[in-house]
């Protein structure tokens, strides 16, 4: 087993080199750069900026530079953000993001699964229908129109708390967030749980257990639950390296200090470091979550062994 | 004892709650559109930047809350006769927050700073009016060789290339507020840090968490101390506007210097006067390739000019946040008189007929349609103006096609004087002169989006430039410049800005101006 996480880790440092340098050409092939703006620079002062950057240097060079710096562990200083560097800003962030994303992703998987298996343990009756019906209208309605009407009913309609901002954490901060982030994902966990519950349930096992005579519960928490979880695991790997790495529109509406803004923003800033970090921040949770889902996957099912 | 120990709670709450009401904190918490790009003053560009670093620093020359001139760390100051030299008496006993004296040498430090190619400092191009400033930048000459000097520890001195009757306004632009020299050159790129950033302003920096907000404490060592009300302003980044009015709603933000415009009716009902809408010192512009043909024949950049409706734009797009404009300098300069279009007074039915005619003259009708392009960096409100121009121009046989593209897409398109019809761009004044407006119209300037080139205008600028001594000559010739500017349409000037600022009716001393200028010291909270 350690054995192959080792070597998985491994096989990480080729994939993450191959995203570094993609990346890197590709953001630069994007027009304009991180010094234009509505107020133009005159020529000279376009030549400091960009010699103090080193963006006066040859591609490969710049390159070849960035590399070396990032092998010691430097991610470079944020070309819009002079102030910070692209490690600080990722050392503030980060922490909220993954608060936020991990709650939200926590609250999901537990609510989503106890749904799914009510609606499956229910199919075509009241409750199942409830729960389809939730479901779907929590997975297509978006969360910027979720957030502002969390804001507008618990903020500043009933007061009971505030309408945005992280707060230095506080709970009462979270709450709209964390909420916001989790609907969409206990919708999609719910019909996920009920769809891979009733197959279970439906199964050779599951029958051979009733005719032995096992309880309802030992038959669906022992026996179907763990089969059924299978598709849950799955979809928890790449849904945790997206939640945990924030969301710019929950950030955004709610004013919380998240690296999710990053994305999007370094981008169309033309912040050829800070997009670099995410990148890289983005690829080393997608490949961590990946690894963890295959070593739960073990654990959940007894056919998969990595030796 | 249950009893008696509960007593006790309420007698300590009591206590405590009439405690904090006789020393209340004052926090004033205020929206900000944006977070800052840094708190370097020689790094600085934006507006959000602004606010901030003039309640951090203090410049030679500050701005009160109508945003005129008034002194900052230098007391007085003295004009040669010729205008080309000042000299600056500073504040006697004025001090960093550290404790450290202010002196002359911070103030020589500072403008070589500015100046230094190695600080790259954006607005650098602004003092290039100091001797040698513009060949220091260049790296033409070394930062000792600009015309500034220490004459004592308290006079300061600045020698211009050539008499700038506006110098003293462009000083208070945050780019030439001074730094600390011991503590930058002891902690480096650290110096900027909460606790490091040692500052001469009314409050010092306590605490910055990116995108989440800003703190500034009062600075006791702040030469007017005394008269500073506000003891903690805290600086929230309001990107969302939706997400500001809500939080202006709930009591969790004093003021915001922005509001979603689209519902501007909607917010006068709601909010009615803490809705604050003024003219404020910005034009927003179309630029047209002056160079290129058939837009290098004025006629024809004219008849566009004429047909498009502002009174429209203004109202129906912009739900009148924004005002219709005919020059390229707005109104509210004093001493200033803008040269505004000879066809603002027709009605639009009149203007439209004259541009048919032109149109028709220059060969363009049903059979031979004027083909333009329009582009804009991504806003709806761009969008909207560009979409309801296309319709305008419909009638007049004008086949108008769009291009979006990003801010930092559609500016570098600009800069590289790509291949384009007509362009969005808007100019935001830096301090109160016309010239901040008309400069970048000139031939040099790298904000030239139109490749504007006219000997006649180049002529008249010059001279305004040799009558810096005399202020009216000078305003009289710039004015002619921009008429010239104007009448030849080297830009198509559409709208002038105007500040939008949501107001508590707590907070006292936040007052109007053309500048969009409220230091928080001259603000109190009830």
């Amino acid at each position: 087993m350690l054995r192959y996480v080792f070597r998985r880790l491994l096989t990480a440092i080729p994939t993450l080199f191959v995203i570094v340098t993609i990346s890197f050409f590709l953001i630069r092939v994007a027009p304009g750069g991180p010094f234009n703006q509505e107020r133009g620079l005159n020529p000279v002062i376009k030549a400091n900026l960009e010699r103090q950057f080193g963006l006066d240097q040859p591609l490969w060079m710049q390159y070849l530079h960035y590399l070396n710096n990032l092998l010691h562990g430097n991610f470079g200083p944020s070309y819009n953000l002079p102030d910070f560097t692209v490690a600080e800003l990722f050392k503030v962030g980060l922490p909220v993001s993954i608060q936020v994303g991990a709650s939200a992703l926590i609250l999901a998987l537990i609510i989503g699964t106890i749904l799914g298996v009510i609606a499956a343990l229910r199919q075509n009756k009241g409750a199942d229908y409830a729960v389809i019906a939730t479901a779907t209208a929590g997975s297509t309605v978006p969360t910027f129109v979720i957030a502002p009407i969390y804001q507008l009913i618990f903020a500043t309609t009933l007061a009971l708390v505030p309408v945005a901002t992280w707060g230095g954490g506080a709970l009462v901060n979270k709450i709209g967030p964390i909420v916001t982030l989790a609907l969409p994902q206990i919708a999609i966990v719910a019909r996920l749980m009920r769809g891979s519950m009733i197959e279970a349930l439906r199964s050779h096992h599951i029958r051979t257990a009733r005719a032995l005579g096992l309880s309802d519960w030992s038959i669906i928490v022992k026996h179907a639950l763990r089969g059924a979880l299978l598709p849950i695991v799955s979809y928890s790997g790449p849904a945790a390296a997206a939640l945990l790495t924030g969301s710019i529109i929950v950030e955004t509406i709610f004013q919380i200090p998240g690296v999710g803004r990053y994305f999007v923003e370094a981008a169309l800033n033309r912040d050829y470091t800070l997009v670099m970090g995410t990148v890289v921040v983005i690829a080393l949770f997608t490949i961590l979550f990946n690894l963890i889902v295959d070593i739960l996957y073990a654990a959940v099912d007894p056919r998969v062994r990595y030796d | 004892m249950k009893k008696s120990l509960r007593s006790l709670l309420l007698a300590t709450a009591l206590v405590s709650i009439s405690y904090s009401a006789a020393f209340a904190e004052m926090i004033y918490n205020r929206g900000n559109s944006a977070d800052p790009e840094t708190l370097d003053p020689h790094k600085t560009s934006t507006v959000y930047e602004a606010h901030i670093l003039r309640d951090l620093f203090s410049g030679l020359v500050m701005q009160d809350a109508k945003a005129d001139v008034i002194p900052g760390a230098a007391e007085s100051w003295k004009i040669s006769d010729d205008g080309t030299v000042y000299t600056f008496n500073l504040r006697k006993g004025a001090t960093w927050s550290n404790g450290d004296p202010v002196t002359a040498d911070d103030f020589v430090y500072s403008f070589r700073r500015l100046e230094d190619p190695a600080t790259a400092a954006e607005y650098a191009s602004m003092m290039y009016v100091i001797k040698n400033g513009q060949e220091v930048n260049e790296g033409k000459m070394k930062p000792e060789e600009l015309a500034v000097k220490a004459v004592d520890a308290n006079t300061f001195e600045v020698t211009l290339k050539s008499p700038t009757p506006y110098f003293l306004e462009m000083l208070t632009h945050q780019a030439n507020y001074p730094v600390h020299k011991a503590s930058l050159e002891k902690l480096g790129a650290e110096w900027i840090k909460p606790g490091n950033l040692v500052s001469n302003g009314a409050y010092t920096l306590a605490e910055f968490v990116p995108n989440d907000h800003i703190k500034l404490v009062k600075n006791p060592k702040f030469y007017e101390a005394d008269q500073v009300k506000v003891d903690t302003v805290n600086y929230f980044p309001t990107e969302d506007r939706s997400t500001a009015i809500k939080r202006f709603e709930a009591g969790e933000l004093d003021s915001n210097d922005d509001m979603p415009l689209e519902q501007l009716a909607d917010l006068k009902t709601k909010f009615g006067d803490q809705v604050h809408i003024g003219p404020y010192l910005g034009t927003y512009y179309y630029a047209v390739k002056t160079d290129k043909e058939p837009w290098s024949n004025p006629k024809l950049r004219r008849a566009i000019s004429m047909a498009i409706d502002r009174d429209f734009i203004a109202e129906k797009v912009w739900g009148n946040s924004m005002i219709p404009g005919y020059s390229m300098v707005p109104p509210g300069i004093a001493g200033y008189e803008p040269a505004i279009a000879d066809y603002a007074e027709k009605s639009q039915i009149d203007r439209e007929d004259e541009a048919k005619k032109i149109l028709a003259e220059l060969g363009y009708g049903p059979d031979k349609p004027l083909k333009m392009e329009i582009r804009y960096n991504t806003s709806e409100n761009h969008k909207n103006t560009a979409v309801a121009i296309q319709e305008q121009l419909k009638p007049l046989g004008v086949e108008v096609t769009m291009v979006n593209t990003d801010t930092k897409t559609h500016y570098g398109f600009l800069e590289q004087k790509g291949d384009y019809d007509v362009a969005r761009a808007a100019w935001i004044a830096d301090y109160k002169d016309p010239e901040t407006f008309l400069g970048i119209t000139r031939k040099a300037s790298g904000n030239n989006y139109s490749n504007y080139n006219s000997p006649k205008y180049e002529e008249l600028m010059d001279k305004a430039a040799a009558a810096g001594g005399n202020p009216a000559e000078r305003s009289k010739l710039l004015s002619e410049a921009e008429k010239v500017l104007v009448d030849d349409l080297g830009n198509i000037p559409l709208l002038y800005y105007s500040y939008h600022n949501l107001v508590s009716p707590k907070l006292k001393g936040f007052e109007d101006n053309v500048m969009d200028v409220h230091p928080t010291r001259f603000i109190s909270k009830e």
